[in-house]
């Protein structure tokens, strides 16, 4: 149960983000979740899409450098301590975090969607779902 | 079933070493009296070095004869040079460059027979014959690259596909189409096909090239096992300059130890750069040479520029001819940076050892005061690519550190988007130089 991430390398240029949300917004493409990682000279912008595979092609098309990783989409409880849950039931299985972000699919106030890159995919998928928690696949992502 | 063509000139290819010395010396003898009798520019050197036509009885005279170098092409630009007179003359080569820095040669017709017969050693080397379908993706015009391998090609009898560089889709469609088997160009465009065939989804099984003939620019051992690899061919070196005919002045056997140097036309000589003083062979110094057959532009101890070594080792193909090492860079291409001399190529081989490491990069320096700045830009492809920071820093303090180790110097690493470093299908541009702006 993981989504696919597309991860961008991005050059620390005056324009670079605006070329790329507006090269998947003219190809139809729809961001649901984005982070960058950067450095002084250069970024890893990492997106969650309706269409990774189109969008991939069309990143490609266009000479950036891009790959797909698989990543997890969790649901949450959006109430205090509901995040606070779900890293205690990854940390009991020894699993950790190398990066998260926030997503900005919900319009309702019960749920909140997290992107996590666990060092042990599979491991955390059981680790989490085992502990009741809701991981949504790319599937249930695109209807959201 | 006919034997395959070992050598396409047998009798001076493998010359005995006397045999070639007595052959050099006459011609030398004819050459020096004809430079005399119609070059005025090269007859006053001798003059001013106090030599005269009697003086020079063998190739071992060839020492007392005065160097030419790119000043006098400069300086005696365009007729200055000329052996023959415009009427006897059927082609004109030139460089590319900025005036100033533009070479423009000129051949009688015996001058391109020569050259031509030159290149077809070097097309019968790679295992080219009448069966071949040679493809030549230099580019034609001025450049003696397409014009060379062209006329080489032709003479050995090989079906030509006269293509020039560009349009790399169309080059393979061809490749495809026509069953190239030979393909000739710069290594850099080689590279670049290679990349190409494989973002188009075909392999090396797809085409039929079995060889490919590449020079005009330097190029490392790295960079030719990757285009052996990408296109699936064995890569045979090929050395020249316009000022001496064009490519063909050398080129490499199957051994791939070295470019035997067609010395029945042109005399090789290795000289210490600052004092001109002739070094023994196996010694790395400046490459001159003495073209003892051209007519119309006949260079007498032509200083190249090159860095290189000449080597009389026996060489298991059968020539005798003299092999020279690639060159470790040119003069002119030389870099000071922080008081080291800096070759590109050395720069290059360290990146085609990095794991998957594209050989597209570009030296930028600068001065910020009084100190030189040196930073390397490095376009990164989709197989180096990675998902965390952490592997990219990685791989920027690996380059620097093998820099450092290969250098004496550091650089600053700077990983740039693919495609992002300007790239000419021919040559690719590989140092700024900003020093020089100032
Ligand atoms: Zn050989």
């Amino acid at each position: 149960m993981t989504v696919k991430q597309l991860s961008v390398f991005v050059e620390n240029r005056a324009g670079r983000l605006s070329n790329i949300t507006r090269l998947l917004g003219d190809n139809g493409i729809n961001i649901r979740a984005m982070s960058i990682a950067d450095t002084k000279d250069f970024g890893i912008l990492r997106l969650i899409v309706n269409d990774s595979e189109k969008a991939m092609q069309v990143l490609k098309d266009n000479s950036f450098a891009v790959t797909i990783t698989n990543v997890l989409a969790l649901r949450i409880a959006d109430r205090p301590g509901g995040l606070a849950d779900s890293m205690a039931c990854l940390y009991k299985d020894n699993i950790s975090v190398e990066y998260m972000y926030a997503a900005f699919i919900s319009e309702t106030s019960e749920t909140a969607y997290l992107i996590l890159r666990p060092d042990k995919t599979d491991e955390a998928v059981t680790a989490l779902t085992e502990g009741g928690f809701k991981l949504v696949s790319d599937e249930e992502l695109k209807s959201l | 079933m006919e034997e395959v063509r070992k050598y396409w000139d047998e009798a001076h290819e493998c010359m005995s070493r006397e045999e070639m010395k007595k052959l050099q010396g006459e011609k030398l003898v004819k050459q020096v009296r004809h430079v005399w009798d119609n070059v005025p520019y090269y007859r006053k050197k001798m003059e001013e070095a106090g030599v005269t036509p009697d003086d020079i009885k063998t190739v071992d005279d060839l020492c007392k004869l005065p160097f030419l170098s790119k000043a006098d092409l400069r300086e005696a630009y365009p007729y200055g040079l000329l052996g023959k007179p415009l009427s006897e003359c059927v082609r004109i080569q030139s460089t590319s460059g900025t005036t100033g820095k533009r070479v423009v040669a000129f051949y009688t017709q015996a001058d391109v027979d020569m050259w031509e017969d030159c290149v077809a050693r070097a097309i019968t080397a790679a295992g080219g014959n009448e069966d071949d379908v040679c493809q030549v993706a230099y580019g034609y015009g001025l450049f003696t690259g397409g014009a060379g391998l062209h006329g080489g090609s032709h003479k050995v009898g090989c079906l030509t596909l006269p293509m020039s560089s560009g349009n790399t889709e169309r080059q393979i469609q061809f490749m495809q189409d026509l069953g190239a088997t030979i393909l000739c160009c710069t290594p850099s465009y080689a590279a670049y096909v290679g990349e190409t065939l494989a973002e188009m989804g075909l392999t090396p099984d797809d085409i039929k090239l079995k060889a490919g003939i590449f020079g005009a620019e330097p190029w490392t051992e790295e960079m030719r096992q990757e285009i052996e690899k990408s296109l699936g061919i064995k890569a045979y070196d090929i050395y020249g300059l316009t000022e001496l005919s064009g490519p063909g002045v050398a080129f490499e056997c199957c051994e791939q130890k070295g470019m035997h140097v067609n010395e029945d036309h042109f005399i090789p000589e290795i000289i210490n750069p600052e004092t001109g003083e002739v070094l023994p062979d196996g010694t790395k110094g400046e490459l001159v040479f003495t073209a003892i057959d051209k007519e119309a532009f006949p260079m007498i101890r032509y200083r190249t520029r090159d860095i290189c070594v000449l080597s009389r080792e026996k060489c298991s193909c059968g020539r005798t001819l003299v092999r020279m090492a690639k060159p470790m860079g040119r003069s002119d291409d030389m870099l000071i940076i922080k008081g080291v001399n800096v070759f590109p190529s050395q720069i290059e081989s360290v990146l085609l050892k990095m794991s998957n490491a594209t050989p597209n990069y570009q030296i930028v320096v600068d001065r910020v005061g009084t100190t030189d700045t040196f930073e390397i830009l490095v376009e990164i492809s989709d197989d180096m690519f990675s998902d965390t920071i952490k592997t990219f820093e990685e791989l920027q303090k690996k380059i620097s550190n093998d820099i450092k180790s290969v250098l004496g110097i550091r650089a600053k690493i700077k990983l740039v988007e693919p495609k992002s470093i300007p790239r000419s299908e021919g040559k690719a541009v590989r140092v700024i130089d900003k020093r020089k702006l100032v």
